[in-house]
């Protein structure tokens, strides 16, 4: 019997037991995974406090092996203020989901990017409301059906859809904004690799970062897992364009 | 010992400080302005967090952060602010987190005004936001008792794991009257639920969703226990000049401060009424009240409001052809000459 086993692939001991709420195929999953990878890497799961949101994240404390709360919807900005005021040398980060971050809690994410809040915020941009069932978010696409856009999001109703990057990007307190994807093993790396610049610049005190996720969600998109890869790649790759929007944390 | 000369606002912040309070995120707004700016110097001095929130929408999410992180947290407002905390009260309560809200209740509904009112006595004796909850509410009538019951305040927030609302109003707020600093006992229990980062331990959750059939009610069910407690341990009235009385006054706040002016002068006229001030308004008071009630034949109701503790004092006393009520709403400040009019009237 060999003596030192070397593990090439396991689940990280920030993720817990607890089989997820989420549908097959869908980017959750995905995106909680690198996160706990990261968390493992960078050794601070016993000091991180993570906010989940409401949304189909909600359950986030779950499947999170260290501490959580929740938040009212599209609070998570606020309350992760107060955690990382009172608690300075922590680790903290909130996981939103596109109504939660871009309209409810438009405010909140705002203001507390603004105030150059020393936290990390994951924000999952799938481009619909996935918990109650698929209705129009602030990033659904002009022409894109959901249950409240049924013949499509007409942007001379409907209105058009919030660039998050390119919106925070203006504001002074922001240290390092990135959209990235998960379509790809390739995009799913670079995505990890983001995040882990998050958690590190919160980790060296250099302030607010944020790393959108374009992600999929095939059960209200009404596609199968492949056919929502490829959505993600040509539509809202299109209209949200992945790339660093900030980083002024380099060097710093 | 030395009293200094502080208003309301500056003495619940003041008291607040002293019972340990780290975190206090506010939003302007008349009559209590005065409190955000003293706490913006005061706890930074005092090793604690200032925010000016950019809502009290966002004060109340600070707070509740705060308070989950195991600090003792605090947020001020008035009326139409404390509408917009009530999402957050509402978490609070469901994930029993501490905290303490104070209201220097004005004119309403909607924007109203600035001047002093009673109007938001339902809302915080009854809930205030959605669900099945109570929020201790507790009235001062002084500059001192803000004082005093803001340390106290803290206190049972976090005996009991539970919001606590400070219920005072545009006069007390403002007023500046002279008040001793007593060093209470900082009494800061450890918090074992806190999120603090698991290191040696089991990781903690906070939360007030329950989707797995009947935990919810379970949790519901815990919470009705907890209240009932609360409701058993916690009622503070006082009562003033009641000894001799032939009928009773009911009133809470600045308005009994009125009332009891109206008394003393009913006195001179030789009209022997007591003054019966209950100052935690959840959990009123019952009892004590309904004894009290036993000596007389008539008791009038003082509020600046419609008739919203009445209710409290109906249920109490059960027997509502002996209770009369007079109330100013929308603003309206009785004076003691206005209620010593009633109290002969009845
Ligand atoms: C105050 C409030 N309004 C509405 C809801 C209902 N609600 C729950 S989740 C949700 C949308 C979540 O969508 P998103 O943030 O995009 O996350 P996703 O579910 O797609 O991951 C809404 C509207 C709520 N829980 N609270």
């Amino acid at each position: 019997m060999k003596k030192n086993v070397e593990y090439l692939y396991k689940k990280p001991e920030s993720l817990t037991d607890e089989t997820t709420i989420y549908c097959a195929g869908c980017g959750h999953g995905i995106i909680h995974r690198i996160m706990a990878e990261v968390i493992d890497e960078l050794g601070i799961r016993e000091k991180t406090i993570g906010i989940a949101p409401v949304g189909c994240a909600v359950l986030a404390y779950d499947y999170f092996n260290f501490d959580v709360t929740e938040a009212a919807h599209g609070r998570p900005p606020a309350v992760a203020t107060g955690i990382k005021r009172s608690l300075p040398d922590r680790i903290v980060f909130t996981y939103q989901g596109d109504g939660d971050l871009a309209a409810i809690g438009t405010a909140e994410i705002i203001h507390a990017a603004a105030r150059g809040e020393n936290i990390t915020v994951i924000f999952v941009n799938n481009g619909t409301y996935g918990m109650t069932k698929g209705q129009m978010a602030p990033t659904t696409l002009p022409g894109q059906r959901t249950t409240t856009t049924t013949k499509g999001r007409n942007t001379a109703v409907h209105g058009f859809p919030i660039r998050v990057c390119e919106l925070l990007s203006t504001i002074d307190g922001t240290v390092y904004l990135e959209r990235t994807k998960i379509d790809s093993v390739p995009d799913v790396i670079k995505t990890k690799r983001a995040i882990k610049k998050a958690f590190t610049y919160q980790m060296e005190n250099k302030g607010f970062s944020l790393v959108e996720v374009l992600s999929n969600c095939p059960t209200n998109w009404k596609m199968p897992p492949s056919q929502s890869f490829e959505w993600i790649r040509t539509k809202m790759a299109e209209f949200f364009p992945p790339g660093v929007y900030k980083d002024a944390g380099a060097g710093k | 010992m030395k009293k200094v000369i502080l208003s309301g606002c500056e003495a619940s912040a003041e008291g607040a400080i002293r019972a340990g309070c780290s975190f206090y995120a506010g939003y302007p707004i008349t009559p209590q302005n005065r409190f955000p700016e003293y706490m913006s110097d005061r706890m930074p001095e005092s090793g604690g967090v200032f925010i000016q929130a950019e809502s009290e929408v966002s004060a109340i999410n600070m707070v509740f952060g705060a308070a989950a992180a195991g600090a003792r947290a605090m947020t001020s407002s008035s009326s139409p602010g404390i509408s917009l905390k009530q999402e957050g009260i509402s978490y609070l309560a469901g994930c029993e987190l501490p905290a303490v809200i104070v209201n220097m209740n004005r004119g309403g509904p909607g924007l109203g005004d600035v001047t002093p009112s009673q109007s938001d006595y339902f809302q915080s004796t009854r809930g205030g936001g959605h669900g099945d909850y109570r929020t201790i509410t507790l009235a001062p009538w002084s500059v001192q008792e803000v004082y005093d019951l803001t340390y106290l305040s803290f206190d049972l927030a976090d005996k009991y794991r539970n919001p606590v609302i400070l219920l005072a109003d545009g006069m007390l707020a403002q007023m500046l009257e002279p008040v001793e600093l007593l060093a209470g006992k900082k009494r800061l229990p450890k918090k074992k639920w806190a999120l603090t980062g698991c290191k040696g331990r089991m990781p903690n959750s906070i939360k007030s969703l329950f989707l797995t059939p009947g935990v919810l009610e379970t949790h519901n069910w815990k919470l009705a226990r907890k209240y009932h407690r609360i409701s058993e341990r916690e009622q503070i009235y006082n009562t003033y000049l009641c000894a001799d009385m032939d009928m009773l006054v009911v009133s809470f706040g600045t308005c009994a401060r009125i009332a009891f002016e109206a008394i003393r002068i009913a006195r001179e006229k030789n009209i022997k009424a007591g003054l019966f001030r209950p100052v935690s308004l959840w959990p009123f008071p019952s009892e004590a009240l309904k004894n009290m009630a036993e000596k007389v034949r008539k008791i009038l109701v003082v509020e600046m409001n419609c008739g919203q503790m009445l209710d409290d004092v109906k249920i109490a006393v059960k027997n509502n052809s002996r209770i009369f009520f007079y109330g100013r709403p929308g603003g309206g400040v009785p004076t003691p000459e206005e209620i010593l009019k009633e109290i002969k009237r009845i």
